[in-house]
Formats: structure tokens, C-alpha cells, sequence
């Protein structure tokens, strides 16, 4: 099953073991033939021109948020693209953080990453809104014990990270929202590295907004996506203005365009949402529960060689237990960038630094770490490139 | 490619430990950090009136390429005047730019990583700590 699913990605020749997914996943070909397509025959801008190549791309446009919300089960219309995850979350910083008073409360992790905080640091700056933290556990889980005691009347919003981009911890979603619903606040999930894994049903779910990023999800680079509750992005006022998100435009002052396009102003990243939309055709035709298994093995694999690798310490859960395969180690006497270096001249492509999550890391003493992250295209292979590579990062550094 | 830049001189730079820590009493101190890397250099001296640089310490959370940096500055800089942090400023900019000179000394152990721009900052961090120390 691997080998058919990564036939489809043109980038990945023998000689390479990518295990960087974490930071960018590759492109199936049902991918790049779409943008090559669209880009071929029927690139224009969207929502302005009435030749045929300005329909074909307001169509091809149109239907990638369609093909996108089949996807996370929601209507078209709660879906507004982005440039990326980052911008996502910046987008509700601005636009809910602007429904917020000053003493409100948004409840954010020690885990996040920068992304997940410092847009929310920039609104406390400017608007006196509180920001209250959730600790990690040991085991680089969000330490949800302390959920109902930082909730209060003030907390307006609960933002966390589906899975850790460094920990590969999930969260206890369920738990979340159930205990976030008592006192009446919204809930944000940072699901970048959780949307890679399989499809979401973001109804079921139960939370207010959910962003990604497409080039984590084998799409390109360049475009993300917000979803939100028809009724907040209803309420939320513009974040950029520009371009098709206005109803109408005087000297002195506008109006509004209906959600989405009120949160997209200026050209939008068109051919990488035609992209995304065909990724998440794609996906959405994978035999997941076969991938999910495989990810899952494969990770034990990671995990249980790295246990057996004298001096590693994994920053994150030892188990398999609500855990996603993003592995992220410390080698005893070796810095992150060295072994990532090192790895490379093995053919395998990994992550080393602090993974924009500074705080997490200074929360467990260290710099920086190494990180293996694995996507459905992952193979034994990989892993045992992988190893061979850390026996010689040893032999060189140690 | 990557193996070339570990090879035994870079690697003999980043194990010697003799400007290695904080200096009790310097004259001169400055921090910088990398910030896409989290890494963070701290360059201690003790200079005499006559800008002599008497001692030098570094004190280096960084990878080998980083440590390497900082042991090829101390041994660049310590009994020398101010002239010298610039002649180590002026040899390294040659060999991040891929030149070889006979000028450029210690630092001629640092050719391989021009071919690497993700980590020619994690070289130059101990120089850029350094410099406000030696304008001081």
C-alpha cells in the first residue's frame, strides 16, 4: 500500500528518506497536475474579470473551498483561505481578538507553537487581554488538570494545538471543549500538524475554529485555511482590507462582503488553493485506517530504537497512546543542527532546532532538538536510513 | 556535501577548550543570540588600556560549526590589538564567500561550509557577539 502511495510523489527517489513532514509535506501528482493545469488553462484573477479565463479560474477557485469543506465535513461558506496556518491564527487574533475587552481572557499552552502565541501576545499588547497558560505534563502533553481552575468568566477563548509539532502529543479535544463550553469560551484549534493524519470531522469535534496550513497536507505552499462558525466569522470584523472583501466602498468609509470573502482581501493564492482543493480530493479517496497503522508502527519503530540508543532523550509521549508520529530527540553531547547535517550527508532529511516552540523547549532544559517526522508515504525504508544515519552522527560526533 | 564540514580540523577547533567559559572579571562582555536556532554565544575579554586583548572567554550554546567559530576567534584575537578582530571579521567574510587565501589562517578550516548558506550564521554568531565588545 506505501509503495503505490509513494509512487505518486515524484520527489521521493530512493536515495532519499524524507522525514521532515512536519515542516513541509511532498506533492502527489494529483496535485501538482491540477496546478499545473490550472495554471496552464485557466490562470487569471478570481471575482473580477468576465473573460473566459477569469470564469475558469472564479470556478476552479470556487470549487477547490468546496472540495476543501467536503473535506472537513462544513459548508463552503465557513471556509476562508489564508496564506497559511500562521495566518489563520493571526486572522482570529485580529478579527475575534477585536470582539474582546480589555480583562478578557484567551487560555493558550507552554507547547504552542510561536504561531499559537505570539499573534496573541501582540493582541494583549494592544487591547489589555489576558493571556493564561496551560502547563506540559513530563511527558510533553498539555496538562489538562488545571483546565477548569485557569476557566472563568473572563476566558473568551481556549487556542491550543491539536498535536505538538514537537511532543506529537493530541489533545484531549472532548475534554476541551466540554470544559471550555461551562464557562461559555470559544475554542481554536492549531490543527497544522494534526491534518496531515487523516480526515476531521470538524462538527463532531465540537470546536469554534480550526486552521491549517496546505503545505503540510501535501498541498503547496503559499495558502491555508480558517474555519470557523458561520455565526463568528459573522461577527468578526475584516482582518486585511482590499480587493473583493468589500460590499462597497466610499471616501471615508466601506462595508463588508459576506464571509468568506470578507476575510480575503487582495488577490488570493489561487492556484495554491486549486492545489489544496485537490489535495483534499485526494485524501479524502486514502484508505486511512491501513495509513494511520502504518504510521503507527513505523513510529514505534522510531520510538523504540531511539529508547534503545544510549544517551536520547524523547521530548514526548514514550507510548503510541494519543500520540502522532513527530518524533522529536536529544543526543546526549550533540547539538540539533549537527546531527540534522550529518543526516543529510545519509540521504535523510529531518528538522533540527527549537520548531518555533522556544517556551516547550526551555520548559524541558533545552535548546533545541532533533525531529523525525513521519507522513503517509513513510516506508521502513525510512526508518532504517534513519538509524544507519544516527550510528554515523555517533561515530562523527561522539 | 554535509560530511566535509565535520573533517578533523573543524572538529579539533570545537574541542579546544582553552577559551572555553565565562571570564571572572572582563572588561568587555556582549550576548547575541541566533534567533532561528535559539543557539546564544557570550564573548567575555580583558583588555588592557593599550587594546590589547589580554583574555578572552566564550561561553557557546551552539553546534560544532558555532564552537569551532568561537575557539578560531580566541585563538584569532587573545595578545593582539584591535586590528586583529578585523582581520578575523575580514578572513572569515572571504571564506563564507568561498575564497582561498593564504590570509586566511585558522579560519581557512571553515571553507567547506560556504557551500551550506542554512548554516553560515551558526559560524559568524561568535564574531557577531563579539564585535560590540572589540567597538566598545
Amino acid at each position: 500500500m506505501t509503495q503505490a502511495l509513494r509512487s505518486q510523489f515524484p520527489i521521493l527517489t530512493p536515495s532519499l528518506a524524507y522525514l521532515d513532514s512536519a515542516a513541509t509535506a511532498q506533492m502527489p501528482l494529483a496535485v501538482l497536475d491540477a496546478v499545473r493545469a490550472f495554471e496552464t488553462s485557466s490562470r487569471a484573477n478570481v471575482k473580477r474579470g468576465v473573460h473566459r479565463l477569469a470564469e475558469a479560474a472564479t470556478d476552479a477557485y470556487a470549487a477547490a473551498r468546496s472540495d476543501v469543506a467536503a473535506y472537513l465535513g462544513v459548508p463552503p461558506s465557513e471556509i476562508v483561505f489564508t496564506s497559511g496556518c500562521t495566518a489563520a491564527l493571526n486572522l482570529v487574533a485580529h478579527s475575534f481578538g477585536a470582539l474582546m475587552k480589555p480583562g478578557d481572557a484567551v487560555l493558550l499552552s507552554a507547547l504552542e507553537h510561536h504561531s499559537n502565541l505570539v499573534p496573541w501576545q501582540m493582541l494583549a499588547a494592544r487591547s489589555g487581554i489576558e493571556l493564561r497558560f496551560l502547563d506540559v505534563d513530563a511527558e510533553g502533553r498539555i496538562d489538562l488538570s488545571a483546565l477548569e481552575t485557569k476557566l472563568d468568566a473572563r476566558v473568551k477563548l481556549v487556542s491550543l494545538a491539536h498535536v505538538s509539532n514537537v511532543t506529537g502529543s493530541v489533545l484531549d479535544v472532548a475534554s476541551v471543549v466540554a470544559t471550555a463550553a461551562k464557562v461559555g469560551a470559544r475554542v481554536l484549534l492549531d490543527g497544522a500538524q494534526r491534518a496531515p493524519h487523516g480526515p476531521l470531522d470538524l462538527k463532531t469535534l465540537g470546536v469554534d475554529f480550526y486552521a491549517f496550513g496546505g503545505h503540510k497536507v501535501f498541498a503547496p505552499h503559499g495558502v491555508g485555511v480558517l474555519w470557523a462558525r458561520r455565526e463568528l466569522l459573522d461577527a468578526m470584523p475584516p482582518f486585511l482590507g482590499g480587493g473583493e472583501m468589500i460590499a462597497q466602498v466610499e471616501l471615508a468609509h466601506s462595508t463588508w462582503a459576506a464571509a468568506p470573502a470578507k476575510f480575503e482581501a487582495g488577490t488570493p493564492p489561487i492556484g495554491a488553493a486549486i492545489g489544496l482543493g485537490a489535495a483534499c480530493r485526494w485524501l479524502g479517496t486514502l484508505p486511512w485506517a491501513e495509513i494511520a497503522a502504518t504510521e503507527a508502527r513505523l513510529c514505534q519503530r522510531l520510538l523504540d530504537g531511539l529508547a534503545a540508543t544510549p544517551g536520547v532523550r524523547v521530548l514526548g509521549p514514550q507510548s503510541l497512546q494519543a500520540r502522532a508520529p513527530v518524533v522529536s530527540f536529544a543526543l546526549e553531547g550533540t547539538h540539533p543542527h549537527d546531527i540534522c547535517q550529518i543526516m543529510d550527508s545519509a540521504g535523510v532529511a529531518l528538522r533540527g532546532g527549537h520548531h518555533c516552540a522556544q517556551p516547550l523547549h526551555k520548559r524541558f532544559d533545552l535548546a533545541g532538538t532533533t525531529r523525525a517526522s513521519l507522513a503517509l508515504y513513510s516506508d521502513d525504508s525510512d526508518i532504517d536510513a534513519f538509524f544507519a544515519g544516527l550510528s554515523k552522527v555517533r561515530k562523527i560526533l561522539l | 556535501m554535509s560530511d566535509a564540514l565535520y573533517h578533523d580540523a573543524i572538529l579539533a577547533l570545537a574541542k579546544d577548550r582553552r577559551h572555553a567559559g565565562r571570564l571572572d572579571a572582563p572588561t568587555h562582555s556582549h550576548t547575541s543570540d541566533n534567533p532561528l536556532c535559539g543557539d546564544r554565544v557570550t564573548i567575555d575579554i580583558e583588555r588592557a588600556s593599550d587594546g590589547t586583548v589580554r583574555r578572552i572567554g566564550h561561553f557557546v550554546r551552539g553546534c560544532v560549526l558555532c564552537q569551532a567559530a568561537a575557539a578560531a576567534l580566541a585563538a584569532s584575537v587573545e595578545g593582539r590589538g584591535p586590528a586583529a578582530f578585523a582581520a578575523a571579521e575580514s578572513a572569515l567574510a572571504r571564506v563564507l564567500a568561498g575564497q582561498n587565501d593564504p590570509e586566511n589562517g585558522v579560519w581557512a578550516a571553515f571553507l567547506p561550509v560556504a557551500r551550506h548558506t542554512s548554516r553560515l550564521d551558526c559560524v559568524r554568531l561568535p564574531l557577531v557577539a563579539a564585535k560590540p565588545v572589540f567597538e566598545a
